[in-house]
């Protein structure tokens, strides 16, 4: 009949955490939340219920600004999954090529713009595409290109798709780093054994390490999906926060942030700022649910 | 050593037990201002407080960025200076309707300001005046003296003999004719469409009649600075659109450029950065002889916390603030900043001087989007931005540009619906 002790360590292990994860993020996102169900009439805050949402989707300014910003969001993930990711998988399959050089050098070397900040990146490429001191145009003249440079970052059409790339470039050491250390996972022996039955090279590859780092891709598509879907820097670093030119490279996070804060002459919002963050949240929510529940337990895992 | 001199004049106080210093008030003064740190503390302050014995002043600036957050939680907090520098029109606007700043309209030394000067800080009906206008910044063009010598090429006064040099220098192909990129857009609109619009706006008659609701933004006047916005794309240099302001500044006082659209901060910049002779010139007016108009934007303002402890002391400063001392002081210290009251200001800069000039030739008006219009969403300015842009990129036609803001504007301001 003892019953057993009420184990007050764990709660006390568990507390610091809690009550940090708490304070600076379950109480701020909640709300945010609480925040987007009001307006001020008045210098008052009135409760208003899902009207701020009702405005953000049925209003023509409101909702122009809105569709455009997550169309541009998809196309800036559409890009960072067509690209980056195939991208890395084909690095770090080459990185982990027994016979490769260096490797170590290259692995840094593609992997060091992820550490660096996004003002320095978006910079840094702003300098590099600038028509008047960059490099780029300079280059494309030394093979005799010239005619295929544009002032990319300032046309409606290139501006968004380039600072996708740009971002891929930042981000592609991730994919190559993830996918890398599940390819040193898989063992000696299955290669050998596939060898044996005539599998090698590229076929080795589709046939055997594809199948193995699945759950991998599935990882970084999901991180990619939150990041691309949570991205705000770069666009702000490089063109400010009316996502020039002509809204083309206007992205969810952007539009929250003019509509939170405001600018230049329009003052902030917080409540209808609250509105798009809140909406974010829920496609956020919605994308990694799906990914959770329709993909994820639905993959074939394989006992190495 | 400032703690030395505190204790000197703490240790005076005591000695002389003179009753004049232990009145001293010492007023605080809220800014953004941070550039001007050193020109308060050993220009403007020392000024005042020969004059003023008894009051003493405390100049404490934040971070632009962070002003208005900054000085919106002090004034709830009651902990804000006695004086407050005002932001033009709505940020200020709505300090005064909170009840934190003072109505100065009574005060005898805002007669010194034109009406143009005062609207920055006006209540919507001009009823309450809560700022002394400070000073103002005015758009023009200025240009490289050394590069229209050397293209023989006259100062262009008429939009005709505008296109003209600027075809002249690009035919010629050493300069750029012109440097402006869209790449940031504010450019496009500050120094494009607000500058050169007021001559087809006529200035205040129109910008009044637009805020009346006499006029729309689908009537000739505003459309019309967008079709001349539209010839200026092929003068830019190439790759404009990914031009952004800086790269702009550089082009220009590198001497890679013959003209810059340009607003009068620019003035000291541009006289550490180029070494060439620079001029300026008005925006051109449409005929020879035309009435010409400026844009002479309404900038910095001060006024007093409704709280402060010290009104009469903070009443004697705005005065002073208000006067030509004040005036001359400020408006040599930063060129290209101008101080607005009605007695003309002697400054030394060649440059500055030739902006303030036009105030005597030309009708002064303030940029068209600032007062009232740009409260709502869609918010006017930041689409006049775009709207800009789109004119020189040739992306819209004038017509349409005008409609798509019009549209914008009926959707939330009553005089437009």
């Amino acid at each position: 009949m003892n019953r057993p002790r009420f184990r007050w360590h764990i709660l006390v292990f568990l507390a610091p955490a809690v009550l940090v994860y708490t304070a600076v993020m379950i109480f701020p996102l909640f709300n945010t939340l609480r925040l987007a169900l009001y307006t001020e009439i008045d210098q008052s805050r009135v409760f208003v219920g899902l009207q701020n949402f009702q405005t953000l989707f049925f209003d023509p300014i409101w909702s122009e600004q809105f569709w455009n910003a997550l169309g541009n969001n998809f196309w800036f993930f559409l890009i960072h999954m067509l690209v980056q990711n195939p991208i890395g998988i084909a690095l770090a399959a080459l990185l982990s090529h027994p016979r490769l050089r260096f490797a170590a050098l290259y692995r840094s070397a593609i992997f060091i713009p992820t550490i660096l900040s996004f003002v320095i990146v978006g910079f840094a490429w702003k300098l590099i595409l600038s028509p008047i001191w960059g490099i780029a145009p300079s280059m494309l003249d030394a093979v005799g290109l010239k005619s295929l440079f544009a002032p990319w970052l300032g046309k409606e059409e290139y501006a968004l798709t380039t600072l996708a790339l740009i971002s891929v470039w930042q981000f592609v050491g991730i994919p190559m780093m993830l996918i890398y250390a599940a390819l040193l996972t898989i063992p000696e022996e299955i290669l050998e054994a596939g060898e044996i039955d005539g599998i090698t090279g590229t076929a080795a590859f589709w046939k055997i390490k594809l199948p193995l780092i699945l759950p991998s891709i599935g990882i970084i598509s999901i991180l990619t999906f939150v990041g691309n879907f949570n991205a705000f820097d770069l666009i702000y670093a490089s063109q400010g926060a009316l996502a020039g030119p002509d809204f083309s490279t206007d992205i969810l996070g952007t539009f929250m942030y003019r509509t939170f804060f405001g600018f230049q002459l329009q003052l902030g919002d917080p409540h209808m700022g609250s509105a798009i963050a809140g909406a974010m949240f829920a496609i956020i929510l919605v994308g990694v649910c799906i990914y959770l529940f329709g993909i994820q337990t639905r993959m074939r895992r394989y006992q190495l | 050593m400032k703690r030395n001199s505190l204790k000197l004049a703490l240790l005076g106080t005591t000695l002389m037990a003179s009753s004049a210093y232990a009145e001293d008030v010492t007023l605080i003064i809220e800014s953004w201002r941070n550039d001007d740190l050193t020109l308060w503390q050993e220009q403007i302050i020392p000024a005042f407080e020969a004059k003023h014995p008894g009051i003493k002043l405390q100049f404490t600036p934040s971070a632009p960025a962070e002003y208005n957050a900054v000085l919106n939680s002090k004034l709830d907090a009651g902990s804000a200076g006695d004086l407050i520098t005002c932001r033009p029109f709505d940020a200020s606007l709505a300090l005064y309707e909170a009840g934190h700043l003072t109505d100065l309209s009574s005060v005898d030394a805002m007669s010194n300001f034109s009406d143009v000067a005062k609207s920055a800080w006006q209540t919507d009906d001009g009823s309450a005046s809560f700022c002394v206008p400070m000073a103002s910044v005015i758009h023009g063009f200025i240009y490289n003296k050394d590069a229209f010598a050397e293209l023989g090429i006259d100062v262009p006064t008429t939009e005709d003999e505008f296109f003209a040099a600027l075809d002249k220098i690009k035919e010629d192909g050493t300069y750029i004719p012109m440097a402006m990129g869209t790449n940031d857009q504010w450019e496009a609109a500050t120094m494009g469409y607000n500058n050169i619009g007021p001559n087809y706006w006529k200035g205040e008659e129109g910008r009044q009649a637009l805020i009346a609701g006499e006029q729309k933004l689908t009537d000739e006047a505003w459309t019309a600075p967008y079709a001349t916005l539209a010839r200026w794309g092929q003068y830019l240099g190439d790759g404009y659109e990914a031009q952004t302001y800086p790269d702009s500044q550089n082009i220009f006082t590198l001497g890679r450029a013959a003209i810059y659209p340009a607003g009068s901060w620019e003035i000291a910049g541009f006289n550490t950065q180029a070494d060439f002779e620079m001029g300026a010139f008005k925006p051109p007016v449409q005929n020879a002889g035309d009435t010409c108009y400026i844009s002479d934007h309404t900038d910095i303002g001060i006024g007093m916390n409704a709280a402060s402890e010290h009104p009469e002391a903070a009443e004697t400063f705005l005065a002073w603030v208000a006067s030509p001392e004040f005036a001359e002081i400020f408006g040599n210290a930063v060129p290209g900043f101008f101080p607005l009251s009605n007695t003309p200001v002697e400054l030394a800069d060649p440059l500055a001087k030739e902006f303030v000039g036009w105030r005597d030739e030309c009708e002064s008006t303030i940029r068209s989007t600032y007062q009232i219009l740009s409260r709502g969403t869609p918010n006017l300015e930041n689409e006049t931005w775009g709207a800009s842009v789109a004119a020189i990129k040739g992306a819209n036609s004038p017509e349409e540009l005008g409609a798509d803001l019009q549209k914008g504007l009926s959707s939330w301001y009553a005089p437009h619906q």
